[in-house]
């Protein structure tokens, strides 16, 4: 009697199998000649050990907690705790954004993300006219300290994380959150979040650069060695994918590009004379959740293998966490449809629960109404119970890593593992990262990406339930939310009075003294909280470096 | 090198003969206003009106309505097609209409697109804007609306 598990009579009971599938099949078709994923990767009908067979478990898989952590990045996951809620929120003035973080934080809320506006984020103050229409449009707007300690006004900095969608300005709304916290009494090492800090995505996908790469890149080094000493608990960057892939891309470059910026952000820091083993565990990176549900498991387990390996073999770290792709997950707005808006509530829960089964550390879930305005606190009360249910009713958090060893899952992550590496190797051949977005390589791979999935929607070749099937007349739902108009009013009028309140000598010292240091060596950040304290405005300030270091010409991509 | 926005544009090469003594291409300004850094829509649908064989000027991002109409009169085009996801379509699509009404130009067909809520609609129809083409719209779509309401 021939051995059940004896992989050669497995092969042979395959063979078997598929040459009789194949025969139905030719009398009854499957949907599709092909089953190929956004990736490019082709899907098998069915999965066996026979994938698997060469595989290295402990090498390529192992256990929770241990290198190279493919199962998680720590040894009970879920059942030691849940992971962070936390939603991306923040809208016209300080004032009304801290009455929806306290509305959030009283709903069971975990942690605190804050979204500012795009003059904010620029490094505009509100009354700049660059600035005009888009004051607390996106995200609250934040002028200087002033709006900073309304913004967190009743919330204690040792009690919360927070994590700040800021990336050119990062270091001076961190500056201003050290600023809040001193005068909460709150020690520094007691302060816990993030600040995005990643700008070269921002050249690449997202838009809100200020200065040229290489200053950009000096000014988060120093964030790195600034934080590893005063605030060692702080993530210093988050380091994205997530809009890489909202700007179009794969799954598989999603992961390459996000890599590929923060092999560039280390090699940088270890070029500054940094240690590895001291900024590496405090780098901590965001993904995006998007449509295909497997792949999208796969996806995060086959980061966190291939940023172990990098770290490990290319970057000789020894420290452990300075391995470990600890991340935060937010669902893909990109695939939100405007049509039948509900279907959203549902996307956002099969999209969450592939974070939660790929080992998220935290986690947004988006409102159903994102791809109308923004959202409403109903919307956003149901996104944050989508997680409350993933969390306590679904049962997927009793057991780390639920889909390990799933022929088709443990596949996947080797596939999106083995082409992503290829990409990393491709882009280290331009030079890296940087030299790669310079060349327009990066903004290409995704626009291209981004054009083939709308015209796979347009040929229905890609169903989207509500938009190209399953139609219906509908009436868009009025009472949306709107930001103030008066918001910029009301800012640029306490600028006027902050400006005629503050000791304006103070200032001007602050900003000389930091623009000493930048024209200099000296690391920036003791200089920007010093002026961040006297009140100095973020234009202010922002303005100090731009007349040093210039500001950044996007490349154009488009046409030939 | 790689090409910058900033760059002379007539420099950039990626605008073919004006005069292929036939009939002219029609030539569209795809256009960033603000300070919105979403471009995936804008990018999609140059690509797709180059692919129908439109000539296609895209400004990149951050512009100033100023900046656009001076670019629109520069290029010469038949239409101005702007996009924006950050809700200061209010301000900043009415603006470009007034600066195109100084100008005395009418015979520019100017559309929009983004994160539009249908209330809006109205109030920039009213300023001058044609059409609003809002999330889900095909490009298909677009090309058509451009193909059947450009000024002749």
């Amino acid at each position: 009697m021939p051995n059940q598990n004896d992989p050669s009579n497995l092969e042979a009971v395959l063979k078997k199998w598929s040459k009789e599938v194949e025969e139905k099949v030719k009398k009854r078709p499957e949907r599709k000649p092909e089953f190929v994923n956004t990736s490019e990767i082709p899907i098998n009908r069915v999965y066996t050990p026979l994938d698997l067979s060469d595989e290295d478990y402990l090498s390529e898989i192992g256990l929770p907690g241990e290198y190279p952590f493919t199962r998680g990045v720590q040894p009970t996951m879920y059942r030691g705790r849940y992971w962070t809620m936390r939603q991306y929120a923040g809208f016209a003035s300080a004032a009304e954004s801290n009455r929806r973080y306290r509305f959030l934080l009283d709903q069971g809320q975990t942690g605190l993300s804050v979204a500012f506006d795009l003059p904010t984020q620029i490094g505009y103050d509100s009354d700049n006219e660059m600035a005009l229409g888009e004051v607390g449009k996106v995200g609250v707007a934040i002028d200087s300290l002033r709006d900073m300690e309304v913004l967190f006004n009743e919330i204690p900095l040792d009690k919360v994380s927070t994590s700040m969608t800021i990336n050119s300005p990062a270091a001076i709304l961190l500056a201003m959150y050290m600023a809040v916290a001193e005068k909460q009494g709150v020690p520094m090492e007691k302060l816990r979040g993030t600040i995005q800090n990643d700008v070269l995505k921002e050249y690449s996908s997202r838009g809100t650069y200020i200065f040229p790469p290489k200053p950009s890149m000096r000014i988060i080094t120093e964030i790195f060695s600034f934080c590893s000493e005063k605030i060692p608990f702080w993530n210093t960057i988050s380091i994205s994918g997530y809009h890489i892939r909202e700007a179009g891309s794969t799954a598989v470059q999603e992961v390459a590009f996000t890599l590929a910026n923060g092999i560039a952000y280390v090699q940088a820091a270890l070029d500054a004379g940094l240690d590895v083993d001291r900024f590496g565990p405090r780098l901590s990176f965001f993904f995006n959740a998007h449509l295909d549900f497997l792949e999208e498991i796969a996806k995060y387990r086959a980061a966190r293998r291939l940023w172990a390996n990098i770290m490990k073999e290319r970057f000789n770290a020894r420290n452990p966490k300075s391995m470990m792709v600890r991340f935060h997950t937010q669902t893909a707005g990109c695939t939100l449809t405007a049509q039948q808006p509900k279907n959203n509530i549902v996307r956002v829960a099969f999209q969450a629960l592939s974070a939660v089964l790929g080992g998220t550390q935290s986690l947004h879930t988006n409102s159903m109404d994102e791809a109308l305005c923004l959202p409403s606190e109903e919307a956003v009360q149901i996104a944050l119970r989508t997680q409350q249910l993933i969390a306590y009713e679904t049962g997927v958090t009793d057991t780390v890593d639920p889909l390990g060893g799933s022929y088709y899952v443990e596949t996947l992550t080797r596939e999106i593992y083995n082409r992503a590496k290829a990409y990393i190797e491709k882009i280290d051949e331009m030079g890296g990262a940087a030299e790669a977005i310079e060349k327009g390589y990066i903004q290409r791979e995704i626009q291209d990406s981004a054009y083939t999935y709308q015209r796979e929607i347009e040929k229905e070749s890609r169903i989207v339930v509500g938009l190209n099937r399953y139609q219906t007349e509908e009436e868009r739902p009025g009472d949306l939310l709107r930001v103030d108009p008066s918001v910029q009013k009301e800012q640029t009028r306490s600028l006027e009075e902050l400006r005629s309140e503050r000791d304006n000598d103070k200032v001007k010292q602050s900003l000389k003294a930091l623009e000493t240091a930048a024209r200099g060596t000296e690391n920036m950040m003791p200089f920007i909280l010093e002026a961040v304290r006297s009140y100095a405005t973020l234009g202010e300030i922002c303005d100090v470096l731009r007349g040093i270091f210039g500001e950044y010409q996007q490349v154009n991509t488009l046409g030939n | 090198m790689a090409k910058r926005f900033g760059d002379d544009i007539r420099k950039q090469g990626f605008i073919g003969d004006k005069d292929m003594g036939k009939e002219r291409k029609i030539r569209v300004l795809a256009a960033k206003p603000g300070l919105d850094g979403h471009d995936r829509g804008v990018k999609v649908v140059a690509s797709a009106l180059m692919d129908a064989g439109m000539e296609v000027i895209y400004t990149g991002l951050r512009q100033t309505p100023s900046q656009i109409v001076e670019a629109a009169v520069q290029e010469d085009v038949d239409v101005i097609a702007m996009s924006i996801l950050s809700g200061a379509h209010d301000y900043l699509f009415p603006k470009v209409m007034d600066l195109l009404a100084e100008k005395g130009i009418k015979d520019i067909l100017v559309i929009g697109g983004g994160i539009i809520p249908d209330e809006d609609i109205p109030a920039l129809q009213a300023s001058g804007i044609a059409a609003i083409f809002g999330p889900g719209t095909t490009t298909g779509e677009i090309i058509q609306y451009i193909q059947e309401n450009i000024p002749v």
